[in-house]
């Protein structure tokens, strides 16, 4: 027996920590999609509204924040109408949110089947962004029904070419949500306390990025603890996305810059984390 | 022929006991030496994994320096007590969970049938979780678009195919999910006790398939079983597995079962004593002793079976009660029952008087009637109808003998034959 002969699987203890296995996850893509099709179908069988829901929580949340925060509290919104800016940053910070927590809970929402069976773990936070993709698309195009409302009642918005940055933006907040999650998730195997802050500390979060106000009330109120904002790496995508679709807020390319690279060294940072716990989690979850 | 699977070094700690407080300055300390580039301080301690006795640290070597090949086309049977580390090694062979040390290289896919089902949505039809299942186990889409029409067909469930599994019976579903990773093409299958449920008909046909899949497909199959009677079906060679460290292995598998016959379980005795532990002890009888008795005492372990044999009893009755049965159930090595006898078989009027207090009851097996061999008696109690006083599965007294002896004075009866009885009858011409 040669030592050197073609082996297709070695089992050991240890991976190099940068062997992301992207090709498995490559031959796993039908699973992939499989799983997606399962959470969405599995998501309104046996309801009566169906896809539906995906419109209603949105809409409530946005009567909600236009009524509270819009008009009792009464924090400006750059002038745009209020149900646009809010929805603007909550279908974003849904999309973030969702990806997060529920990355974040993986292994323990999964662990029957990742127990038993292996495929590519990274197929399973994989299958979570992208299920809540088609979430964010349903919302997007709420978002763009009640766009059009407005541009056709005459009010007066103003898109520029920075629109054309949704595609990024998309992938930004995916990213973000995916690698946070992906940390999160390989410390609550063995050890759940991080499970509790996520669960009351995700909502709380939002109030540290522009979803219910813009990025320049912050500067004007509170110029010494703007930067906590901007600290947000979602604060950028929000901005820039309220800035290509309704011409309101900001748009810098440094705020950008450091959302980018703080988005992708989360990501690389939770993908060798989450690899190096999913050999082992079995036994610790 | 050439390996496919080849084991080195292979072995797995785990933690014992619960995760808290404790474990999160273990763990820095763990970190620590490993920077330092020092063993791990915590799985230093060796010890054989004994779950019967409680040892020393609260790490626990579950398979401890295991080496082993496979060959291509081989169909394995891994047995071993509960606890012996099986689930564990096809854990680490179906990458579920990673060793602590060691290796495993594979040639080849590997799909393994660790608990049927694993995967199925209940929302889901039939149709979709066949997709979703091979998807999971590995497959293509396209491939399982290929099988599609042969996967429903073993499976049995063409009628529900587009009915949600939650609707499905529990044969069905294990029959749907069997289906899907038989038809799996991989080179490798790991299967652990999936035919523990099915009805007799589906059980021999997922046998026969596996025995398919190994004989005539050649690829190769690895089977957990606690029923040898199927390892022994499907399986040509075997590996023992004792405490975490192979115990026995062979490339014949009825030398493997034999061997863990022999080793894993008690010694032959010829009597039973209650041992004086706590035991409850019931209202209606307490069971003190079992013994086999012969004409000529027996040796320490084998019974001659040219004599007759004497199963006794010596049984305190505490509350009389014509309820009560007493039963004698005789197996063979490997466990399946050979007969059972109880004390209100006959007429009521052939049954033995029993009174409070001792009673000493026996039953005997007439001459050249038990084959050579080895045999396990239960003893079992029971209220008709109401209660189970001494259970197998509880605390039944036990004896494991060997009978031996010639088997008739014929000069042509010879050889051992088959079966559990080898009872001289007398042939007549009418």
């Amino acid at each position: 027996m040669l030592e050197n002969e073609d082996w297709d699987i070695k089992i050991t203890a240890q991976n190099n920590i940068f062997d992301l296995k992207l090709k498995d996850v490559w031959q796993y893509r039908d699973l992939l999609l499989l799983l997606v099709r399962r959470d969405f179908v599995s998501f309104y069988k046996q309801t009566i509204l169906g896809p539906i829901w995906f419109f209603i929580q949105p809409v409530i949340t946005i009567m909600f924040y236009t009524l509270v925060f819009g008009n009792l509290a009464g924090i400006p919104v750059d002038g745009l109408p209020k149900p646009l800016f809010y929805l603007a940053g909550t279908i974003i910070w849904n999309y973030f949110a969702e990806c997060l927590t529920k990355t974040s809970t993986v292994f323990r929402d999964n662990s029957a089947l990742l127990g038993k069976v292996y495929f590519p773990r990274l197929i399973m936070p994989l299958s979570i962004v992208l299920s809540n993709l088609i979430r964010f698309g349903v919302q997007f195009l709420l978002f763009m029904i009640l766009y059009v409302v407005y541009l056709f009642k005459g009010t007066v918005i103003l898109p520029n070419a920075f629109l054309l940055l949704l595609p990024l933006l998309i992938i930004m907040i995916a990213a973000l949500g995916l690698g946070l999650g992906m940390i999160i998730s390989a410390v609550t195997t063995k050890y759940r306390d991080l499970a509790f802050i996520v669960s009351f500390g995700v909502p709380l979060l939002m109030y540290t990025t522009t979803v219910i106000f813009p990025l320049s009330v912050a500067e004007a109120k509170y110029p010494a603890y703007s930067w906590l904002v901007k600290f947000n790496p979602i604060t950028a995508i929000i901005e820039a996305f309220r800035y290509g679709f309704l011409g309101r807020g900001s748009f810098s390319w440094e705020l950008m810059g450091y959302s980018l690279v703080t988005t992708v060294v989360i990501l690389l940072l939770g993908t060798i984390i989450f690899n190096r716990v999913e050999k082992t989690f079995v036994d610790t979850v | 022929m050439s390996t496919v699977i080849k084991v080195e070094n292979l072995s797995k700690a785990y933690q014992l006991g619960d995760f808290g407080t404790g474990t999160i300055s273990r763990d820095l300390e763990r970190y620590w030496a490993r920077i330092r580039g020092k063993e791990d301080p915590f799985l230093k301690i060796g010890e054989t994994n004994d779950r019967t006795t409680k040892g020393e640290s609260d790490v626990v070597w579950s398979l401890r320096d295991i080496n082993f090949d496979i060959e291509q086309g081989d169909a394995v049977g891994i047995i071993g007590r509960n606890g012996a580390g099986k689930s564990t090694l096809l854990k680490i062979l179906s990458r579920v969970t990673s060793p602590t040390t060691g290796s495993v290289k594979v040639k080849g896919r590997i799909a393994s049938l660790l608990e049927v089902g694993t995967g199925f949505h209940p929302e889901l039809t039939g149709k979709e979780n066949i997709f979703l299942n091979g998807a999971i186990l590995g497959m293509r889409k396209a491939e399982i678009k290929r099988k599609f029409d042969e996967i429903v067909d073993f499976s049995g469930v063409e009628r529900y195919i587009d009915t949600p599994v939650k609707r499905y019976s529990s044969g069905m579903y294990v029959r749907l999910a069997f289906a899907v990773a038989a038809h799996l093409e991989s080179e490798i299958l790991i299967v652990d006790e999936v035919l523990a449920v099915g009805d007799a008909e589906f059980q021999k046909k997922c046998l026969g398939k596996m025995g398919d899949i190994s004989k005539s497909e050649g690829r190769t199959v690895l089977f957990v079983s606690h029923n040898l009677q199927s390892v022994r079906a499907i399986c040509n060679s075997g590996i023992v597995l004792k405490n975490g460290l192979i115990n026995f292995s062979s490339d014949k598998i009825n030398e493997v079962l034999d061997n863990y016959a022999n080793t894993e379980h008690e010694q032959n005795t010829l009597s039973w004593v209650h041992d004086g532990a706590n035991k409850k002890r019931s209202d209606y009888l307490f069971i003190h002793s079992v013994f086999i008795s012969q004409s000529a005492a027996p040796t320490t372990s084998v019974v001659n079976r040219e004599d007759d044999i004497s199963f006794n009893l010596n049984v305190a009755i505490n509350t009389k009660d014509p309820r009560l049965e007493i039963a004698i159930i005789i197996k063979d090595s490997t466990g399946n029952t050979v007969f059972i006898t109880q004390s209100t078989d006959d007429i009521q009027e052939n049954w033995p008087s029993i009174k409070i207090g001792d009673n000493h009851l026996s039953v005997v097996v007439p001459k050249n009637t038990l084959n050579h061999g080895e045999f396990i008696l239960v003893v079992e109690a029971y209220l008709y109808r109401t209660e189970v006083l001494y259970s197998e599965s509880g605390n039944a007294p036990r004896i494991r003998f060997k009978v031996d002896g010639n088997l008739s004075n014929s000069t042509y009866w010879t050889q051992a034959r088959h079966g559990s009885y080898a009872p001289i009858l007398s042939w007549k011409s009418k």
